[in-house]
């Protein structure tokens, strides 16, 4: 049971696990949800999704879901006998019927009361049923679910705005552009927690472990505080078509500036050369040697570029091809000199990942950084921290 | 005695195999998979299963190997020897066995589960190689060596949060359990949940006809409602009808069998079947 609504989200990369599916189960069982469809979607979220990031990929699930399921219209006779099934596919009137009539009747006097309001209001509508030589009562009170019944094939799927359709979640989704908040979360899977410099920390365990040695002579134990001791070297694509990312681009520079302690970070214009600039203006006399950053700053600092990478392939594997420093030579060769320089660089591109393919220039520059592009996206750059990590 | 997993989990033939040959060898076996697929509970039903007892050792992120050992409580000894206890100079008496000793000192084989050994440090077990081979180890504060009496047999369980060290690996045999497929999933289900599906179909059908009331139900469900209820709970069966019809064989098996419990049941399917198709009609009729 629910078996095919699992495999749908376990498709979609949703991280759901057999316990969860199990909870879900209960839970009917349980009777929590009855034969609601809108209540059976915040009880399955509520049981199977743990992260709202994952939210909006559930929403499209089930709507998908669903939609699979109101192609089987006829389901109910697929699951009947074949008697039955033979009987309710001849004409209404004809001889095969009188067998499921039988039932049908003897049903009716059983357990069905005609009896309610709805009965007369809607019974003008069953005129037809009735010439097939029902009684009126049973006509009337078939009548009685015909708006439900009708209304079956809309709802799945098309009716009106569901709370799966609304995707409300579509922000949280991992996988959108950065919105405001979360790049420092995301930002904060780089870290590298060491004791170094003073120590001004009482270790307790340490103070009684020894005390204890001692006899009960008091040993206090310092130690240093623990801090996010990774480097970390940003080269900042400036102007022009990144022009459009400059909001991004600042708030993924704020909340770096304040997760990482070391944190050194140089513009460029279009690709990566023989000069940096120091600051964002583009200045002349704000210019360093990349060379003199390379040599200044040591291995363990982990390097990540942003940028577009959208421009001219002559810009990346010409000599000579920069437009601000003609005498350079190809950029091609000053990115891998950084990385081979050091051992962990990443590349996190603002432009959507799905439009990379079709800028040469982007093909060329993943191909140098070996596919260490990410999208500047938070799930983009969850999965760079952790390459850098 | 052979494994074959039992009434309450479902084993495939190649995780029984991995089970056999590590208590026929002696050696530990990690086991790794997805959360979810049933690795701590192996342990369990193994112990079940060979009737033998089971530790269990849950791992986390402060656990050291030495705790698995022993530990030595020199503060409690401290506290006593400044309030002249008896037993002071004994330092057996501030010696805590841990779950290692514990299964290396029993008088019988037992079953011992390491769970969630990536928690830990990731010198963990680094830590526990030498214990983990030759089934013994040296407690220094009384200078004695602890040797199992008979081999246990170890599980360790891993959700892969870190790489473990290749000393390590090498002294276990392996083994990763698979995302369950479509049929083992629903054996599994029918193990934890048996007949759900059943229940909820009768039950559904039930309310619907007013035969019976269930708690906590707040209104009775409309035919759509209760026609989508039904389509979210079979549509499984649904979908395994509706692909043999186009693989071209004629005859659906009788689902309605193995779905619902009895006669009365298949009448009220019916009886719904033919309320659903006559509203079709009508709503088709200009």
């Amino acid at each position: 049971m629910l078996l095919s609504f699992f495999d749908e989200l376990r498709e979609r990369g949703l991280p759901v696990t057999f316990g969860e599916l199990s909870d879900l189960i209960q839970a009917l069982e349980q009777h929590l949800v009855f034969a609601d469809i809108d209540e059976f979607y915040y009880l399955s979220r509520t049981c199977l999704i743990k992260d709202e990031k994952n939210f909006d990929k559930f929403d499209l699930a089930f709507k998908a879901h669903l939609a699979q399921l109101a192609k089987y219209d006829n389901f109910l006779e697929k699951l009947l006998p074949e008697r039955f099934a033979r009987a309710s596919n001849a004409p209404l009137n004809a001889a095969g019927q009188t067998e499921a009539f039988g039932t049908m009747q003897g049903l009716k006097e059983t357990y069905f009361k005609p009896s309610d309001q709805e009965y007369d209001g809607h019974f003008g509508r069953n005129k037809g049923v009735g010439s097939a030589g029902i009684s009126n009562a049973f006509a009337g009170s078939l009548s009685r679910t015909a708006d439900g019944v009708s209304a079956t094939s809309t709802n799945i799927g098309k009716g009106a705005l569901k709370a799966w359709d609304r995707r409300e979640y579509r922000e949280l989704d991992d996988r959108v552009q950065l919105g405001t908040r979360n790049i420092k979360m995301a930002l904060r899977r780089l870290r590298q927690f060491a004791r170094t410099g003073a120590e001004e920390e009482l270790d307790l365990p340490a103070t009684i472990r020894s005390t204890a040695h001692q006899g009960g002579l008091l040993d206090i134990k310092m130690l240093p505080q623990r801090h996010n001791s990774v480097k970390v070297l940003l080269f900042f694509d400036i102007g022009g078509s990144m022009d459009a990312y400059v909001r991004t681009c600042e708030e993924l520079f704020s909340a770096a500036r304040s997760e990482f302690k070391h944190m050194e970070y140089f513009y460029f214009h279009n690709f990566i050369y023989d000069r940096l600039w120091t600051t964002n203006k583009l200045n002349q006399s704000q210019i360093i040697n990349t060379f003199d950053v390379l040599h200044k700053y040591g291995r363990d600092y982990k390097v990540i570029f942003v940028g577009d990478a959208a421009i001219g392939t002559q810009e990346i594997l010409r000599d000579g091809g920069s437009v601000d420093f003609p005498d350079s030579d190809a950029g091609a060769n000053w990115l891998k000199r950084v990385t081979d320089t050091y051992p962990k660089v990443v590349w996190l591109n603002p432009e959507p990942e799905n439009f990379w393919q079709y800028s040469e220039s982007t093909r060329i520059i993943k191909d140098l950084m070996e596919d260490r592009m990410y999208p500047l996206t938070l799930g983009g750059i969850e999965k760079a921290m952790a390459y850098l990590g | 005695m052979q494994f074959q997993g039992s009434d309450r989990y479902i084993s495939t033939d190649e995780l029984s195999l991995a089970v056999n040959a590590s208590v026929v060898l002696g050696r530990p076996l990690l086991i790794k998979g997805e959360p979810g697929t049933g690795k701590t509970r192996l342990a369990e039903e193994v112990a079940a299963a060979l009737g033998k007892p089971l530790i269990q050792w849950h791992i986390k992120s402060t656990t050291k190997a030495q705790q698995g050992l022993y530990e030595y409580d020199a503060v409690s000894r401290l506290r006593d020897s400044q309030l002249g206890e008896a037993g002071v100079s004994d330092i057996a008496n501030y010696i805590k066995r841990g779950k290692l000793w514990d299964a290396f000192a029993a008088d019988e084989q037992v079953v011992l589960l390491i769970d969630e050994i990536d928690k830990a440090d990731i010198e963990f077990p680094n830590d526990l190689l030498v214990e983990i081979d030759r089934m013994e180890f040296f407690v220094y504060e009384t200078g004695q060596t602890v040797k199992a009496k008979h081999r246990p047999i170890i599980f360790i369980t891993s959700n892969n949060e870190k790489e473990l060290p290749d000393a390590f690996l090498r002294r276990c045999f392996f083994h990763f359990i698979n995302f369950p497929d479509r049929d083992t999933m629903s054996k599994i289900l029918a193990v934890h949940h048996p007949h759900a599906q059943e229940k909820l179909v009768a039950e559904a059908l039930d309310v619907f006809f007013e035969l019976r009331a269930v708690p906590g139900l707040r209104k009775k469900p409309s035919t759509s409602e209760l026609i989508d209820w039904l389509k979210l709970l079979l549509a499984d069966d649904i979908q395994r009808a509706a692909l043999q019809n186009r693989a071209g064989q004629a005859a659906i098996p009788p689902l309605y069998g193995a779905l619902l419990k009895n006669e009365q049941d298949v009448q009220l399917l019916e009886r719904l079947a033919f309320m659903h198709k006559r509203n079709v009609q009508i709503s088709m009729q200009p």
